[in-house]
């Protein structure tokens, strides 16, 4: 970059910088890069140790770990079914209720509501985002959980004849109570991705679906949705994401029951949740246990997460790629765990 | 046809006008549906948490009360909270400012500089469980310079926060337009002095806001504290000790069975979100600020 | 009544890409229109003082044509002048942009589209329009983009089949696309898609067809294929086409208008307007002068 040429008199010319003066620029590269190259080793160095951590335990059991049903820290035995079951049970919870609303939140902010309003309710649905999970969980568990129960009583009984969802009795912290808060906290994520996908729609697709004599519905329906799938979809497995590995909303609500609920209204326990609750007095291969709860659960989330960002990418043809969703997602993943 | 007028004028169906006004309806209907948790947590927050600010000495006692009698505030917690988020962001932002200032000076769309931009989105989806899980690993097991103390927890929260400013500072920094930098370097400025004097005064507004908004992240994490901090109670300044905090208090509270500790939750839950806002604002106020400048 | 230029006809002819076509296709009777019979009465379109703003900007200015039956009419003027407003105007596209409003009337037939209790979507099913910008749908296949219109309707998937055909005969696609309906609609060329999307208007048998600058991103091929169209809709439609291009507007229209800043300067046969307009500002655009 910088020319090294002699004068004539053999002197330094005027373009050639001294290497003294090269050298913050070398050194604030090379810093720059090594901060950045220890980032990933940070990752890779994670899954070292996890895998190490929980080595003792899948040595033991193998993948019956993951697939076996019986968690008992009494009897020192550590199969874990109950928590991806109970991982799974409350994520889907969370995505079927909460990917309708945050996408048709979406749809209405952009494409129905008036102009003047379209800030403001964008902003008021972010802000869910801003909520500690700490207070969902305060939230949870003293105003959602009571203030249902009745709702919940009411709904098994009279849909008893549905397996599963209905004939139980509902416990005051369940399964259904987390999937909801979970709802509630992907909300925000998915909206607001969804939000950018759907400002991308070209207005001539627009333009023809109204010209051709759609109402506005209908426009929706040809134009806006089909051209949003994929970015949507994408915020969706994005909010997957987040539910999966949500811990301390999810423990206060959860009931935290070693076991597989048998229907949906009652107590159980997630990956996430189960590290949270018994890591304090865990000792030993219970420990190991805990952590390899860990490993299964940033496995699930690393794939899930890489999947998502897959899919985003392919939806937001025409926004300014990584970088108005980058700030979207940094901005609305404003608080986890 | 014949001679159109609104009379011959071919009708929509009904159904078609139906669905329309239906469909519109619902998704109306579901945006309100998305703000009423808002408010109803933003309106029990303010009613449960003032009456917990009632309690007296709630701001300026510790939470290590006596057993039957009041069970103190929440002071430890609010500068413990500060403290080790304070910690924190000394280490977040200016590592997260870097990886960023490397990935849009340096490395650009190098297959390494691709990794990494990778794997910090990646990262961003990370459970915050699993930053207090790695630090427990590395450092508490370990007994690095003693057990559970509030400096790891601080490193925990910036492992959490440095992608948050990472990405953020990126699109910052890519904002500014090379133009600006090309005519610096043409000048003769070495690269350094270019970023430090052109390039990062003009990325500043857009860097505090990104950085506030990771402040505000780390303020509201659990997870992360509980297992390399834990619990603690009284006040202290001692990043080398256990250490109180907001999140991990309220965490505790919930649990108890006494009613004038949840209250007490309730009061530090409010005085959590509204301090979590209140960055929230400030960072919104600079970025409109600096655009409508 | 075409252009004088019959020349230019012959040679659309020649130089259409597919060679001798087995099918021909006619306007006629094998239209998509049935019973349209040439020389039976269309539909006429008249604009009455129409006054267009776009917030405070006010971009059309008592505004009064006649778009007769069955005849195409040019909208010519240089950029900015509110042709394509005026059209938009017509079939109320011109509301749907944020702050945009319209006073005045417009006359389909003896219907005022604009009356308050006229249902916008139903007049939009009789004014059909064509864009600058091909756009047929770019999640569906070519066969679902001219059916869209149809489906809107609840049209029966067993009379889809014809009408689809119908319509892509119509304009010329059919041969070119017949093996490949199910293809997405964009992976056509430019003036494929551009008839392909002419197509999907036809299928819904509309009264009047607007189009705004139809040809303007198309090759020159293309773009004489179009006008080749142009000029066989005109049997079964009323047209109304916005362009730039002066030769084009002396091809294809029975009649011109020229728009100056939001008026009407001229409006006479398009023979006329190009080889002797009244007006002096129509003679400077037309010659060349600016514009």
């Amino acid at each position: 970059m910088e020319a090294s040429a002699t004068t004539v008199t053999g002197g330094r010319s005027a373009l050639e910088r001294s290497p003294a003066s090269r050298l913050p620029d070398r050194a604030l590269k090379w810093g720059l890069s090594a901060l950045a190259a220890a980032i990933l080793i940070l990752i890779v160095y994670f899954f070292i140790r996890l895998i190490g951590e929980s080595h003792s335990v899948f040595s033991q059991y193998g993948l019956s770990f993951v697939f076996g049903n019986d968690w008992d820290v009494n009897r020192n035995i550590y199969h874990g079914a109950a928590m991806l079951v109970g991982t799974l049970v409350t994520s889907t919870i969370a995505l079927i209720i909460g990917v309708p609303v945050a996408v048709a939140s979406a749809l209405f902010i952009n494409e129905l509501c008036p102009r003047r309003l379209r800030q403001p309710l964008s902003i008021l649905v972010d802000l869910l985002a801003a909520v500690p999970s700490v207070v969902y969980g305060l939230w949870g568990v003293f105003v959602l959980a009571p203030k249902l129960l009745g709702g919940e009583k009411w709904f098994a009984s009279t849909f008893s004849f549905i397996p599963w969802i209905g004939g139980g009795t509902p416990t005051l912290y369940n399964y259904f109570i987390a999937g909801l808060i979970l709802a509630i906290m992907i909300l925000p994520i998915v909206s607001a991705i969804s939000r950018e996908v759907i400002a991308t729609v070209p207005l001539e697709n627009k333009e023809a679906a109204l010209a051709l004599g759609a109402t506005r519905w209908e426009m929706i329906r040809m134009a806006v949705i089909p051209y949003s799938r994929p970015g949507i979809t994408g915020g969706a497995m994005l909010g997957l994401g987040r539910a999966l590995g949500e811990t301390i909303a999810v423990v206060l609500v959860i009931g935290a029951a070693p076991q597989i609920g048998n229907h949906l209204f009652a107590q159980g326990n997630t990956f996430a949740a189960v590290i949270a609750n018994e890591f304090g007095e865990a000792q030993g291969i219970h420990v190991s246990a805990l952590f390899a709860a860990g490993l299964v659960l940033f496995i699930l989330t690393l794939i899930v997460n890489i999947i998502a960002r897959w899919f985003v990418s392919r939806g937001s043809h025409g926004a300014r790629g990584t970088g108005a969703t980058g700030m979207t997602i940094a901005s609305t993943d404003l608080s986890e765990a | 046809m014949s001679t159109i007028s609104a009379s011959t004028l071919p009708q929509v169906s009904s159904r078609r006008r139906v669905t329309d006004k239906v469909m519109r309806g619902s998704l109306g209907a579901a945006t309100v549906l998305a703000l009423i948790p808002l408010i109803l947590i933003l309106f029990y927050l303010l009613k449960r948490g003032l009456n917990g600010w009632s309690q007296s000495g709630f701001f300026t006692t510790d939470p290590t009360g006596s057993f039957f009698g009041n069970p103190g505030g929440i002071r430890s917690a609010i500068w413990g909270s500060i403290e080790m988020v304070l910690l924190a962001s000394l280490i977040a932002i200016p590592v997260g400012i870097g990886v960023a200032l490397y990935l849009t000076e340096y490395g650009k769309q190098s297959w390494f500089a691709n990794t990494v931009r990778y794997f910090v989105d990646v990262m961003t989806g990370v459970p915050s469980i699993m930053f207090g899980l790695f630090i427990y690993i590395v450092l508490v097991t370990g007994h690095v310079g003693g057990g559970f103390t509030a400096w790891k927890g601080s490193i925990a929260l910036s492992l959490l926060m440095i992608p948050i400013v990472v990405r953020s500072a990126e699109v910052v920094l890519l904002l500014v337009p090379s133009s600006l930098r090309e005519a610096a370097l043409a000048l003769g400025a070495p690269r350094w002095r270019v970023i430090g004097k052109v390039v990062l005064p003009t990325a500043a507004t857009g860097l505090v806001t990104g950085s506030l908004l990771a402040v505000a992240r780390g303020m509201g994490e659990t997870a992360p504290l509980l297992f390399t901090v834990t619990a603690a109670f009284g006040l202290t300044f001692n990043l080398g000790t256990l250490m109180n905090s907001l999140p991990v208090q309220i965490y505790t509270d919930i649990q108890s069975p006494r009613a004038e500790i949840v209250n007490r939750a309730w009061g530090a839950g409010l005085t959590l979100v509204l301090i979590v806002l209140l960055l929230n604002i400030i960072a919104r106020f600079i970025a409109s600020r600096s655009r409508r400048a | 009544m075409n252009t004088p230029d019959t020349t230019s006809k012959e040679q659309t002819d020649m130089s259409t890409a597919e060679g001798p076509p087995p099918e021909r296709p006619q306007a006629a009777p094998e239209a998509p229109k049935a019973g349209a019979v040439p020389g039976k009465a269309g539909h006429a379109v008249k604009l009455d003082n129409l006054n267009a703003y776009y917030g405070s900007e006010h971009a059309i200015k008592d505004v009064t044509i006649d778009f007769p039956a069955n005849e195409v009419t040019a909208l010519i003027g240089p950029s900015g002048s509110g042709k394509s407003t005026v059209v938009r105007c017509i079939n109320r596209m011109h509301e749907e942009i944020p702050g945009a409003r319209a006073t005045g009337s417009v006359r389909l037939d003896e219907l005022d589209v604009y009356a308050p209790d006229v249902d916008v979507t139903a007049v939009r099913r009789l004014i059909g329009m064509v864009f600058q910008k091909p756009n047929p749908f770019p999640t569906m296949s070519i066969f679902d983009n001219v059916a869209a219109g149809l489906r809107l309707t609840g049209t029966k998937s067993k009379d889809l089949k014809d009408l689809v055909h119908r319509s892509l005969q119509a304009v010329g696609l059919w041969d070119e696309v017949k093996d490949r309906l199910n293809s997405p609609g964009i992976g056509l060329s430019g003036g494929q898609q551009q008839r392909l999307c002419i197509a999907r208007t036809v299928a819904i048998e509309p009264e009047v067809i607007l189009m705004d600058e139809p040809a303007s991103a198309l090759d020159p091929i293309s773009t004489l294929k179009i006008e080749e169209l142009i000029d066989e809709l005109k049997e079964a439609y009323t047209i109304v086409i916005v362009t730039h291009n002066m030769q084009q507007a002396a091809r294809v229209a029975n009649s011109t208008v020229f728009m100056l800043e939001g008026e009407v300067i001229e409006h006479d046969e398009t023979n006329k307007i190009f080889t002797n307009p009244s007006d002096e500002r129509t003679e400077r655009y037309v010659t060349g002068k600016f514009g």
